[in-house]
């Protein structure tokens, strides 16, 4: 990746069409099934390895070894843990809705695997004499599907919790309904940005808009809103305000049991590879290979099977930054965490988005053709200007908010008065540090009418009663 | 015209829709009703995907399915658990008004499908011009160009209206409060100051064999105390009678006493 071709890549002119790139005119439909078995295997074992890993890791954070008995370094727990869960009793509670009980895990566990049916695993690769893309499909519309598709998956969630027939339940399906819906605005948003930059929405066309610089550089704030947005789109801590042990004992899943307690539990793993998946894809570049190694020997590393691996590397990557997050934070309180993505997020997302627009309308020349040239580099002057004034609003709204927080600390921040009287309140209190004591300045009258005697220190002091306010 | 995909995904998805909707006037549970309405938005976004309207299919299971159904299932849930759907007519005379409103609208449909040509030439002639739009521009592009650009005026006025009714609904449910609300700490310094249950109110009762929040904790006199049950409670008639729980420990008491003089 070279400087003129990353100038490229800020200045790229949007595609002739939104369609996909990726070309399936010569897939045949047993091929489509194969890619689909293929990829459900892959995030079958995904899942089995996630878990493993992040226990593995969070031992490691906490000073312990982590499951290490099963299989080499532990890594058949998963499955003995999978084969326990099997066998357990299947529960269904006596004031259940019987039917709603059984489809709800079934809704999440489906839905989790749709969405990677438009993720692009690499480049076109020639698989039993036909040339295809590791892709099982791709649509105009790619990432909108996988975001609907996740608004669909919400129901095997608030379904478990009124299906349940208990409180715990209900109350934890409600409180993740809203905690994924609100946060999806946010994810959208973000991702109007990427939109704007790639000129589609298919997920083909955004990692080949990606090939001379990846998003996540003009696109920086999108994909930290997205990262805070993945994290509590997938109920995952510090935002697993669902499942929160301490007030709602398991959240939405709480009466279940056996193999429909594992089907939320592969569905919400598996949403977090969706989620990394799609940062993966639509700020990471994808599938293609890391800047310098992308350039060795005229891109040998940057096609065909090579993809995947660089891929899963990427994906694994957020995975273990939500192990990581996990590790590190605690839970958040829910009014605090809905505060955040209702006035903070969606509203400074918003702000971006516009932002956005009228920079790409400046590259694309709506706003003037004149250019800047400097060194090996030509700009485009009124780019240039609003990146400018973006720049300038950014930095005076975070001055404002500074300046305000800092009155505000202020504020609040009364310094304590240099000299107290300890018995002021009715009871001895010990002064603050560099606080002076005041000496009773009470008469020493032993049993005042209206006050009560306190012997301190060999004197009788009166104590005038104040309210206990 | 029509492929034999198209066919068999209608007689598949076709059925499905009818079912929801049949589900959504018969279900007895409200939130069975909501599900039935969920599966005819989504099979309706799926009939859109195969005719090619990819941008409208998704936008269809997004929104409605995903933001609007989900809403509702909200308040249906919010308001009751297990609200079923009972047959007492609240508002009179609403059967015979709605047999009326039924009655116009299926002859309006009736009308309306009665005067639709099923012409095979103009309706591939359509088919082709949106295929031949979806490979020149694509199919969101397409969209946006119709709607800000020939309808953008429709466009912005439904907006518009969208935002003033969202407005209105807001201004209704609003309440303004007269008075700043009370802190805990508030609430604790004014009990303190009326010398009125400076401790806090009594906890509900908890006895050998039983605990919860319905039962009321008795006083030493052994007569329930009110303020131990949440008002909630008392106002739904939900208090459970504390007489069972007192005769197990008179029992008890007894057969100490007995064991004591034996």
């Amino acid at each position: 990746m070279t400087l003129s071709s990353a100038a490229y890549g800020l200045l790229g002119a949007l595609p002739a069409t939104d369609n996909p790139s990726a070309d399936f005119s010569d897939t045949p439909w047993w091929v489509a099934l194969i890619k689909a078995l293929v990829i459900f295997v892959y995030l079958l074992i995904s899942t089995l390895l996630v878990i493993w890993f992040e226990r593995r890791i969070i031992g490691r954070m906490q000073q312990r070894p982590g499951p290490n008995r099963n299989g080499p370094f532990g890594l058949l727990q998963t499955l003995a843990d999978g084969a326990k869960l099997m066998l357990k009793e299947d529960i269904t509670p006596a004031k259940a809705d019987k039917i709603i009980y059984l489809l709800a895990p079934l809704i999440a566990g489906t839905m989790a695997f749709v969405s990677f049916a438009i993720i692009p695993f690499g480049g076109e690769v020639w698989m039993f004499g036909h040339r295809t893309p590791l892709q099982l499909t791709d649509v105009p519309v790619a990432v909108l599907l996988v975001l609907a598709v996740a608004s669909v998956g919400v129901y095997g969630i608030i379904l478990a919790g009124w299906s349940s027939g208990s409180t715990y339940p209900l109350l934890g399906g409600l409180r993740s309904t809203a905690q994924v819906i609100s946060y999806e605005i946010a994810m959208g948003l973000s991702l109007v940005a990427i939109f704007l930059f790639s000129g589609s929405m298919s997920t083909s066309q955004i990692v080949a808009a990606q090939s001379s610089l990846w998003y996540i550089l003009p696109a920086f704030f999108s994909f930290a809103v997205y990262v805070i947005t993945m994290v509590g789109e997938t109920n995952r801590l510090p935002f697993d305000l669902a499942e929160g042990e301490g007030e709602l004992t398991g959240g939405f899943h709480t009466e279940y049991s056996s193999m429909r307690f594992a089907m939320f539990f592969l569905g919400e793993y598996i949403n977090m590879f969706t989620v990394a998946a799609l940062a993966t894809t639509m700020f990471l570049g994808g599938w293609q290979a890391p800047p310098f190694i992308a350039a060795i020997n005229n891109g040998m590393f940057n096609h065909g099977w090579w993809g995947i691996l660089w891929f899963t590397i990427k994906m694994w990557i957020f995975i273990f930054g939500f192990v990581w997050l996990r590790g590190s934070l605690p839970r958040t309180r829910y009014d605090q965490f809905m505060r955040f993505g209702w006035k903070f997020l969606i509203p400074i997302t918003l702000a971006w988005v516009v932002a956005v627009a009228f920079i790409r309308g400046a590259q694309l020349g709506f706003l003037g053709e004149g250019t800047v040239t400097v060194g090996p580099l030509g700009f485009n002057t009124s780019t240039l200007v609003i990146v400018a004034v973006v720049a300038v609003i950014a930095l005076a709204v975070a001055w404002v908010w500074d300046g305000r927080r800092e009155a505000r600390l202020a504020a609040e921040q009364v310094s304590p008065p240099e000299e107290i009287d300890p018995f002021a309140g009715g009871h001895p209190v010990p002064p603050l540090p560099g606080q002076r004591l005041r000496e009773p300045s009470v008469a020493l009258t032993a049993g005042g009418s209206s006050g009560e005697s306190v012997v301190s220190g060999g004197t009788v002091t009166a104590v005038k009663e104040e309210d206990h306010g | 015209m029509t492929s034999t995909a198209e066919a068999v995904a209608f007689w598949i998805l076709g059925p499905l829709a009818v079912l929801g909707a049949l589900g959504l006037i018969f279900a007895r549970k409200a939130v069975h009703a909501a599900l039935g309405m969920a599966l005819t938005m989504v099979t309706l976004g799926v009939f859109y995907l195969i005719e090619k309207a990819d941008f409208l299919g998704v936008i269809q299971i997004f929104v409605y399915t995903g933001a609007v159904m989900m809403i509702f299932l909200f308040v249906i849930m919010l308001v009751g658990v297990d609200s079923s759907d009972s047959l007492l007519e609240t508002i009179k005379g609403q059967r015979w008004w709605s047999f009326i409103f039924v009655i116009g609208l299926a002859g309006l449909l009736i009308f309306t499908l009665g005067q639709v040509t099923f012409d095979a030439k103009t309706v591939q002639a359509g088919m082709d011009r949106l295929v031949a739009n979806n490979n020149a521009t694509g199919n969101v592009t397409g969209i946006a160009e119709k709607i800000f650009g020939q309808y953008v005026w429709a466009f912005e006025v439904t907006s518009a209206l969208l935002i003033t009714a969202a407005l209105g609904a807001m201004v209704l449910a609003h309440r303004e409060r007269i008075v700043p609300k009370r802190t805990q700490a508030e609430w604790a310094a004014r009990r303190v100051k009326e010398n009125q249950d400076v401790a806090g109110l009594p906890a509900p009762g908890v006895y050998a064999r039983h605990n919860a929040v319905d039962t009321p904790a008795l006083l030493p006199d052994g007569r329930p105390a009110a303020k131990s049950v949440s008002r909630v409670l008392v106002a739904r008639d939900q208090v459970a009678r504390t007489d069972g729980y007192r005769d197990v420990e008179r029992y008890i008491e007894r057969e100490i006493e007995e064991g004591r003089q034996k």
